[in-house]
């Protein structure tokens, strides 16, 4: 037990410190090392809290995808630094003023409140001992908070579809285009204009033939789709 | 639990100011906000555990889960919304944006 409260007081002491290197350090990419640090302590915390799965999402989650996200952000955007802690002087007051008064108003908080003696009864979900942490959770999330698991995987698709298309470039004017699928000009094709009916020639004089089919096509053609459809054609035979 | 509910509270409340502060602070700088906007919601994920873990009540579990999915979304969008904005202004000054000020 000694020996617990010895490890929650030291990544207790961690977690902030890191946390406040998140705040005050000079360079975002150390920010974010910090901030994976303060991750990793506070699993270290959920798991003496008895919360084990919800721990190892907290590593996967945030150390895996989310600190890797930050730092890909960091290193991809070409900051300057030293810009960047120009107003550190200038709101160092006000910040400082609020915080001071947030940390007044939660230890006034800490200090007088307690449970209400009916507390205990209004539990939702009561811990069974016996089970393991994950498999409890398990039977909760996928029974009776089953709306709030599938929401929640709709929050992630709607992000998801959400920073692909907020990043997503528009090329069309590089020389590098991307082939986009035109289905309205693929759908307004006639047959005129793609179909030519011809009387091959016996005789090896076929590929001539071709060769000298091939403007036609390139006049009717409309873009890619078409030419690239004509070159096929032509290399198929 | 080896310690009781008012240590885990304490450090919540020390990570949710710190993370306010950091807001305050780090006016130039997008990418550290969207940081400090984790931190919050650290804070409140570490309040839910420990309650859970006091009361006995497995649902503190589950609502601090849902917290981490919304931060993961938040901190995807957010991202990308950095980068287009860089993309358009070179800067990532929260004091410049002022665009849609007319």
């Amino acid at each position: 037990m000694i020996v617990a409260a010895a490890a929650f007081y030291v990544f207790a002491a961690i977690l902030i410190a890191s946390a406040a290197m998140v705040v005050s350090a000079r360079n975002p990419v150390h920010a974010v090392l910090f901030l994976i640090l303060a991750f990793f302590n506070a699993a270290a915390l959920f798991v003496l809290a008895g919360a084990e799965f919800l721990a190892m999402t907290l590593v996967i989650v945030y150390v895996g995808a989310v600190a890797v996200l930050f730092l890909f952000v960091v290193m991809m955007l070409d900051i300057n630094f030293a810009r960047m802690r120009e107003g550190f002087q200038r709101y160092a007051p006000v910040g400082g003023a609020v915080g001071f008064v947030l940390i007044v108003e939660l230890a006034g908080v800490l200090g007088t409140w307690n449970f209400a003696p009916a507390a205990m009864n209004l539990r939702m979900a009561p811990v069974n001992e016996h089970a393991h942490n994950t498999a409890q959770l398990g039977a909760l999330i996928y029974t009776d908070y089953v709306f709030l698991f599938q929401s929640a995987g709709l929050i992630l698709l709607v992000a998801m579809i959400g920073a692909i298309v907020l990043t997503l470039r528009d090329r069309e004017h590089s020389p590098h285009a991307s082939r986009r699928q035109n289905v309205g000009q693929q759908v307004a094709r006639r047959k005129e204009e793609t179909l030519v009916m011809v009387d091959v020639a016996s005789g090896g004089k076929t590929m001539e033939f071709f060769k000298k089919l091939e403007p036609v096509t390139e006049e009717s053609g409309h873009g890619h789709d078409d030419s690239a459809h004509g070159h096929s054609h032509g290399g198929g035979h | 639990m080896a310690v009781g509910l008012e240590h885990y509270l304490a450090v919540s409340a020390i990570l949710l100011v710190l993370g306010i502060f950091g807001i305050f602070m780090n006016r130039k700088n997008v990418i550290v906000i969207l940081m400090s906007v984790e931190l919050i919601l650290l804070a409140v994920n570490i309040n839910f555990v420990a309650f859970s873990a006091t009361l006995g009540d497995l649902v503190g579990q589950v609502f601090a889960m849902f917290i981490l999915t919304v931060a993961a979304a938040e901190a995807a969008i957010g991202l990308a919304i950095v980068v287009i904005y860089f993309r358009n202004r070179g800067s990532i000054e929260v004091e410049d944006v002022n665009l849609m000020k007319g």
